[in-house]
């Protein structure tokens, strides 16, 4: 009896509550849906539709096929597969050898070359891109893949991350580690690293996402169509598209180039939802 | 000791020098670009230095229109996507039933390719030969007027990149605040119900309080993300932003760097720099505000 009285008064509460967030599924949900819907069209029942159909009797795969067969969209993703994972493997090497440098090395001069690095993370990408493009360019690295490497292995944000979990582990363990004679190296990748491990795993989470999704520095450094990663590719699709607009096999494209990180997300769910409040930017 | 520092340096070498060759260097050459007048990127020469530079791209058409189009982005799309963050978030925390569905899909336009998604929103708003387009089907059901969102007026394009950029931004500010929300205290919570305290007012001297770091932090980087906002625009009108007229200014920046209108660092430069004092005073305006009305 009591508690009914609380509730009545929150009815319409409630209800706008309840609106408001199926309303912004629906919202988020949507264009998924469409693009789905639309690479199982085909391309004759899609161009058709005056007004476009929610829902297909016969949905097809030819425009997947026609898709990988017209454009090198495997080629894409060749690419950004290789871009992704020696970025992310270089970038792990440097970071974790300096971040452990700052959390158990002692040497004069440790605090002010950490609070300059610091200080660094205020620098905005685009004031730096123009000198990259131009350094790349001259070091006649345009259209590799080192061009595309070489100037995104470093993040000063995952150093400060990786640095502040070093330093929690227990120092008595380094000691310990010394006294059996272990050396730093052995003693970082069987001690330190299984240890922060979450930590790493977050920044490698991180780090793959803006890989995939990276767009601008590739723009800039490849005009050759065979060192495309898949946002050049879909853009180069919607800009000459496939010979004629054939947009059920574009929304194939881009349902395949998809779909890769939202199965990651979909397995690694909680671990990229805290990844990125602890360490995300984009917005 | 001497050892162990020549160590310390050694593990520290590879990240030091990508970091000088690809961050520090070129902060210093940014701004020595800038400074350089007719500059030839095939001579590597240069005339004169000053800041002739800066007033050719303040000049600049193209630059004016990429510096409004920024601006309008960032006065719409901050304040909104902020708010209408707020409300998701509240509306998600009052809620115990299917909580975890509703933040694994607002979450999911954070993991997408904003290239690819951006075509899926072109088709939605589109307007073609063969048919309306979905967007404008829906207008015309509620007795409007078909637009063309993508290649027509002005404040229909407009409407969509803040439309798509939104899109864009929110799953970041709503698990930021959905976070933010469950750290309150319940405590106080259960003091106000003990008083008797309408909604409104838990809201407005509770809730509002308790968040407005995390708030105050989702405007600041908003303000910056937007000001930035260039991948969501290519995405929807393609890479010629200038004919499109909606150009920003990070996309001025490209466009003078490289492509069919490119080949001037130094306009290029001039513009970075520009916007990087842009995005500092406004950080700075945000901060002085923020001392009077943030409670921490």
């Amino acid at each position: 009896m009591e508690k009914r009285k609380i509730r009545k008064p929150l009815s319409l509460g409630r209800v706008l509550c309840w609106a408001l967030l199926i309303f912004w599924a629906i919202m988020v949900l949507f264009p998924f849906y469409w693009m789905i819907l639309s690479s199982v069209k085909s391309y004759s029942a899609y161009n058709s539709e005056y007004i476009p159909s929610f829902f297909t009797l016969h949905p097809t795969l030819e425009n997947y096929f026609y898709a990988f067969s017209t454009v090198p969209l495997g080629g894409y993703f060749v690419n950004t597969l290789i871009f992704t994972i020696a970025t992310t493997g270089i970038m792990l090497i440097v970071i974790i050898l300096i971040a452990y440098a700052f959390a158990r090395l002692d040497f004069p001069g440790k605090d002010f070359v950490f609070a300059l690095i610091l200080a660094l993370m205020m620098i905005p990408s685009e004031l730096v891109v123009i000198t990259n493009f131009v350094t790349i360019t001259d070091w006649g690295m345009r259209n590799t893949f080192w061009g595309l490497i070489l100037p995104s292995v470093t993040s000063v944000f995952y150093i400060y991350l990786l640095k502040e979990n070093f330093s929690q582990v227990p120092e008595e363990l380094y000691k310990a580690a010394k006294v059996d004679g272990c050396s730093d190296l052995r003693f970082l990748f069987k001690v330190m690293l299984p240890v922060c491990k979450p930590t790493v795993i977050t920044v490698v989470i991180l780090k793959v996402i803006e890989c995939w999704n990276s767009y601008v520095w590739p723009r800039l450094i490849t005009d050759d169509e065979s060192y495309f990663l898949v946002s050049n590719g879909i853009q180069s699709i919607r800009e000459s598209g496939f010979g004629r607009e054939n947009i059920p096999a574009m929304m194939a494209a881009v349902v395949v180039i998809s779909l890769p990180l939202i199965i990651l997300f979909l397995i690694f769910r909680n671990k990229i939802m805290e990844g990125v409040s602890r360490g995300g930017t984009k917005g | 000791m001497k050892k162990n520092n020549l160590k310390a340096w050694l593990y520290m070498l590879p990240a030091l020098a990508f970091l000088g060759v690809f961050l520090v260097y070129p902060l210093i050459d940014v701004f020595i670009y800038s400074l350089e007048e007719g500059y030839n990127s095939a001579s590597q020469t240069f005339f004169g230095v000053g800041l002739y530079n800066f007033g050719y791209v303040l000049r600049d058409p193209y630059f004016l229109q990429a510096l409004k189009n920024t601006f309008i982005l960032v006065m719409i799309t901050v304040p909104l996507s902020t708010g209408l963050a707020l409300l998701i978030s509240l509306a998600l925390s009052s809620v115990k039933k299917l909580k975890s569905l509703f933040q694994t899909i607002y979450f999911l336009p954070y993991v997408t390719n904003t290239l690819a998604v951006g075509l899926v929103f072109m088709i939605l708003f589109k307007k073609t030969p063969y048919s309306e387009g979905l967007v404008n089907l829906l207008i015309n059901f509620f007795g409007g007027q078909s637009v063309d969102f993508i290649t027509g007026p002005y404040w229909a394009k407009m409407f969509v990149l803040c439309f798509y950029t939104v899109w864009v931004v929110l799953p970041f500010k709503i698990l930021i605040l959905t976070s933010a929300l469950a750290s309150v205290d319940q405590h106080y919570y259960d003091a106000a119900r003990v008083d008797a305290t309408p909604r409104w007012r838990v809201f407005t001297r509770i809730t509002l309080p308790m968040i407005s770091p995390m708030i105050f932090y989702l405007v600041i980087t908003g303000f910056i993300g937007a000001f930035k906002a260039y991948s969501d625009a290519v995405a929807l009108f393609g890479t010629d932003l200038n004919a499109a007229e909606m150009n920003t200014i990070v996309g001025y920046i490209y466009d003078m760097l490289y492509g069919n209108s490119g080949g001037y660092p130094s306009y290029a430069s001039a513009a970075a720099v520009i916007l990087f004092a842009i995005v500092l005073t406004i950080t700075c305006i945000n901060l002085i505000v923020s001392r009077k009305h943030v409670h921490y």
